[in-house]
């Protein structure tokens, strides 16, 4: 199974009835228990991507699909807003995908159960999202992603909103759940050290309009990568990025 | 000049000052007691203003002789029947309204234009269309009650975070799923403002028909005994309007606890 981005283009029309290009000929794809990191200055169109490959958007041309699989592929997507139903407890909200599938009580509870226990949510099952932290609701996000078992797991600046403490937290936390679940992902972030951190392969985007700068591939072990020995290589990858992305970065100021 | 100590208090501590509970007793306490004085030595006649023990006094009578009994189910089968048609075709339409484009275009601009009549002033009409029976009572209670209700379930609807919908979308919810699920919980708390803003002109119309048009009720008898100048016990009939405005905005408040535990 892969998931392949086929000459995907976006145009949106802005205010003054003018055709901007947020993305062009972005060509891709995403192999089995790959974890692929799309990186860009603000405004190069990683998030409207993001949302093309969820089905949230529809491309102006290309498309998206995927290879290989036997049935309707399930997508399972970690906000940037979180967007946990307030209403719902943490369970409530992390088996929602499963109930709408129509999964039995039984099996509710123990994959709900499962994926709560996964990022350490057990004690905060029948909470509300308000009574949650920001990092434990983001835990939360993932648990109710990851309980759909996704074909593809889609993840969009989930840690953005976190602080830096917790950020690298949940940015090592995230990889142990990784190792567990070896989902295909598809991560977008504008932190260039996070992309390193976690990515088997980081896709630099340009802006203005939105193309695929550079696709670089981390040669480095998934785990560990903080490590003492691999700090040179990691920061060496993470300066070729900003060396890409800086130009861009600059400009993006100026408006 | 000499050198000295200096400790730094905080000066803004009377923000987090705590009042003791009885506190919130003391004004109406006084009132109460200042009023009695005032009627019992007679600075104001019993007839412009009874005193509040006189009040006491004449409801316990008036409910021992089975006429409040009387007065109050006719006025709270209105009020109940009304406000309930009125509150559930509200909710309904409301949803609705906030969720089908179609149905907005077009139904929004007659919500609109009927809203700002004044409901009373259709009493009238509907007594010639439904009589004077309970119908055109109960009707203009539930026009009334509609009107808030449908205005903010419809903008509640439109505050439902679009992320949230979003994100049932993904995770497999069809459409009816996202109004079970998603727009009929996020809009609850417009909803439940509506329902209170509806409870107060639910009670005022219940008040204004019944002294229009009505045998029965506690509108009809705070009229009767003004007429009368039988100043306690029209009395009587206002401390009921007010207890049942009470209650009825505290059982909707207990509703509201019990029904969004989620609120922040």
């Amino acid at each position: 199974m892969s998931i392949v981005i086929e000459d995907v283009g976006k145009i949106f029309i802005d205010s003054k009835k003018k055709e901007v290009t947020a993305l062009k000929n972005i060509n891709f794809t995403i192999q089995e228990e790959e974890f692929v990191v799309l990186v860009g200055p603000s405004g190069c169109g990683k998030s409207t991507l993001l949302n093309i490959v969820g089905g949230l958007m529809s491309p102006t041309s290309g498309s998206v699909y995927f290879e290989e699989i036997e049935e309707n592929p399930n997508l399972g997507i970690v906000f940037q807003e979180i967007a946990l139903f307030p209403w719902r407890t943490v369970f409530e909200n992390v088996v929602y995908g499963l109930q709408e599938k129509g999964a039995s009580k039984k099996e509710q509870q123990e994959i709900g159960n499962h994926y709560i226990d996964m990022v350490g949510l057990s004690d905060f099952k029948n909470a509300y999202p308000k009574q949650l932290s920001g990092g434990m609701k983001q835990r939360a996000g993932i648990a109710r992603a990851l309980a759909v078992e996704p074909d593809l797991l889609l993840m969009d600046e989930p840690f953005s909103a976190l602080d830096a403490q917790t950020r690298t937290l949940m940015q090592e936390e995230l990889l142990t759940i990784w190792n567990r679940t070896k989902l295909s992902t598809l991560y977008v972030t504008h932190n260039i050290e996070e992309a390193v951190y976690l990515a088997d392969r980081v896709i630099v985007l340009s802006r203005h309009p939105g193309q695929i700068k550079q696709i670089i591939n981390i040669d480095l072990p998934k785990t560990g990568r903080n490590d003492e020995k691999y700090r040179l290589q990691s920061s060496k990858y993470a300066d070729e990025i900003w060396q890409l992305i800086r130009h861009d970065a600059e400009e993006a100021l100026k408006e | 000049m000499e050198k000295q100590k200096q400790v730094i208090t905080n000066r803004v501590a009377f923000l987090d000052k705590k009042v003791p509970f009885y506190t919130s007793f003391l004004g109406i306490a006084g009132i109460l007691i200042l009023w009695e004085i005032i009627s019992r030595i007679g600075i104001v006649s019993p007839l412009f203003l009874p005193a509040p023990s006189n009040i006491i006094i004449t409801g316990w009578e008036m409910f021992v002789s089975g006429e409040i009994y009387g007065n109050l189910t006719a006025s709270l089968y209105r009020i109940v029947l009304g406000y309930a048609i009125g509150a559930t075709f509200g909710i309904l339409i409301g949803l609705i309204l906030g969720f089908f484009k179609v149905a907005d275009a077009i139904g929004t601009p007659i919500v609109y234009s009927i809203y700002p009549i004044p409901k009373i002033a259709l009493l009238p009409l509907f007594i010639l269309w439904l009589g004077i029976g309970e119908l055109s009572k109960v009707t203009i209670i539930a026009l009334g009650v509609f009107f808030p209700v449908v205005i903010n379930t419809f903008s509640g609807v439109k505050s439902v975070d679009p992320m949230l919908i979003k994100a049932a979308v993904t995770f497999g919810s069809n459409r009816i799923n996202v109004i079970r699920k998603v727009i009929l919980p996020g809009s609850l708390p417009m909803i439940f403002a509506g329902l209170k803003l509806a409870a107060g002109t639910s009670l005022l119309l219940l008040v204004s028909a019944e002294m229009i048009a009505a045998q029965e009720g506690i509108g009809s008898m705070v009229l009767h005994y003004g007429n009368l100048m039988i100043t306690s016990k029209l009395m009587v009939g206002v401390l009921i309007l007010s207890l049942l405005g009470l209650i009825f905005n505290r059982g909707l408040r207990w509703l509201e606890n019990k029904l969004i535990p989620w609120k922040e």
